[in-house]
């Protein structure tokens, strides 16, 4: 679906040097996955999402997305209906002020016939749980609410990806759990590919396979259990890890024969009560 | 709170008035404010005054809110008047003091412009407490759409207008939050003379302006995102439709204006007048 090859991009600094913010970073991404892209602030993360659709072009390296080289001008709104992006601040993304009129922005702008535009604005806030808030201003809406009618609108353009570049970063606990429950139900229920870009560890064990990208390289690649016992080498570039991986890593640390790949509240318990007996 | 502050002044009621097509209310409302100037005489005047009360009544806002819509508006009128009364010249003086020479043209010319600007600013206030903000930018987008082709951007001033009302409460939230980040390291915004108080709101709009940048910067990579390139060829998922009710509208209004010409070409009066 999603493969970039030896891709490198720099920004220019203020004093006129470049800074390379991408370092041939190569990474495949198969259709129907949920890929989360971790790593500190400053680390290329953004950057890298930002490549997915051709927000930016590489400046060495090529992006494809489903094939199409994301330079090519011609395929341009090709890549961008195919690949939905959603941001961090929901207030930034949404265009109109009543929320069904915001979901049907992107397929206007598809042209899309009258009728098709009703049912996919409909369908889009049906699978985020915000068809009752339909006819209400964003304004009203908690941020939470605010985030999901912003994935509606990326919903109603019926794209294969969606890359979510930190969306719950500026959303309370609760808002960020019905973002989160939005984002698992997407992938699993409607089969779109997500690429979730967070420095959030409880939301990366999430997803089925997590990247970790520092200064521009893609340090590590695998399943979370894989990712996440790393962690002497996460911890290394500033970054933690779960809770329960932290405690069951200490012990074993320690001397205690415990699974050092414990993700959730769960195992661990499973594991620590294995031990007690 | 800031936030409270309605937008426009539409008031949300379900009426005959409310649901008509916003490009015929528009329409309606100019052709409206254009009649208003060639009305000359007192029949006309009350014809023009039933009229709006009727159409008051047919929108069930409250006489009262339309009424205080003119209140703003109360010093221009006060001003007009004043001068037309003092400074139209004429045969029949009514009262002379000193220099001053009020005549008969003056007061008549003073009332009826008074009456005029009156029932302008009533009526266009009743097409904006009858149509929501978003249906208003609407009808202008369809009704200037014709102009495209010499160049006009109808699409691009719709499409400001939608932005900008959706960021006014956004910007309203955002202004309180910096003046209270203010406030509390010590700004003082309540004391002072005006031009201190208008130094005092320095701090507060800088930061607003440049977090505007910002949000409108990321508001157009996100339409980018969302494949936003123009009003070309584009689908609205809202319809605009004339039916029976804009036409019945259209044909009172019409009667309301062929009994108006009528007036003037018998030249109908009251009392002489």
């Amino acid at each position: 679906m999603i493969k970039v090859k030896d891709l490198i991009y720099s920004y220019v600094k203020d004093d006129g040097e470049y800074e390379e913010v991408l370092k041939n970073v190569n990474i495949e991404i198969e259709k129907g996955d949920f890929v989360a892209v971790l790593g500190h602030n400053g680390s290329g993360k953004s950057t890298f999402a930002k490549h997915l659709n051709a927000i930016l072009l590489p400046l060495g390296g090529k992006v494809y997305v489903g094939g199409i080289d994301t330079s090519d001008d011609e395929k341009l709104w090709d890549i961008r209906r195919s690949v939905g992006m959603v941001f961090q601040n929901p207030d930034n993304q949404i265009v109109a002020s009543i929320v069904e009129e915001d979901v049907a922005f992107a397929p206007e702008n598809l042209s899309i016939p009258r009728d098709e535009i009703r049912k996919r604005v409909d369908d889009a806030l049906d699978a985020v749980g915000m068809s009752e808030y339909k006819n209400h201003s964003p304004h009203m809406l908690s941020g939470g609410q605010k985030q999901r009618v912003a994935i509606a609108g990326i919903i109603a353009m019926k794209p294969d990806i969606i890359v979510m570049d930190e969306p719950t970063a500026m959303l309370d606990p609760i808002g960020r759990r019905e973002v989160m429950q939005t984002i698992d139900e997407l992938n699993s229920r409607y089969g779109i590919t997500i690429v979730l870009i967070t420095h959030n560890m409880d939301e990366a064990v999430k997803a089925r396979r997590v990247m970790v990208i520092d200064s521009g390289r893609l340090v590590i690649d695998g399943t979370p259990k894989e990712v996440f016992k790393n962690v002497d080498l996460l911890r290394s570039i500033g970054l933690d890890v779960p809770q329960v991986t932290l405690l069951a890593y200490e012990l074993k640390k320690q001397g205690f024969n415990i699974k050092d790949d414990v993700l959730t509240v769960d195992e661990c318990t499973e594991e620590i009560y294995r031990l007690c007996q | 709170m800031l936030k409270d502050i309605t937008l426009g002044q539409y008031f949300p009621l379900d009426s005959c008035i409310h649901k008509l097509d916003p490009r015929v209310k528009i329409l309606l409302t100019l052709f409206y404010i254009i009649l208003i100037f060639f009305v000359h005489s007192v029949s006309g005047y009350l014809l023009v005054g039933f009229f709006t009360l009727f159409l008051i009544f047919l929108s069930k806002v409250p006489l009262k809110v339309v009424i205080k819509s003119v209140k703003p508006l109360l010093i221009i009128i006060f001003i007009t008047a004043f001068i037309n009364l003092f400074f139209t010249g004429g045969e029949k003086v009514v009262f002379s003091w000193k220099f001053i020479k009020i005549t008969e043209n003056g007061i008549i010319n003073a009332v009826s412009m008074a009456l005029r600007l009156v029932f302008l600013v009533m009526g266009s206030s009743l097409l904006t407490y009858t149509t929501s903000p978003i249906l208003l930018t609407d009808g202008i987008e369809r009704l200037l759409s014709p102009f495209s082709k010499i160049g006009l951007p109808s699409h691009e001033l719709a499409m400001m207008m939608t932005i900008a009302l959706r960021f006014i409460p956004t910007l309203l939230e955002e202004t309180e939050k910096i003046i209270m980040a203010q406030k509390s390291r010590g700004a003082d915004f309540e004391s002072g003379n005006l031009l201190k108080r208008a130094k005092a709101l320095v701090p507060v709009l800088v930061p607003l302006f440049i977090s505007s940048f910002r949000r409108a910067d990321e508001l157009a990579t996100a339409m980018e995102c969302r494949c936003y390139r123009g009003g070309k060829g584009r689908t609205s998922l809202r319809q605009l439709k004339i039916n029976s009710a804009d036409v019945l509208s259209i044909v009172i209004f019409a009667i309301f204006c062929a009994v108006l010409v009528l007036i003037n070409v018998y030249n109908i009066r009251i009392m002489g007048y």
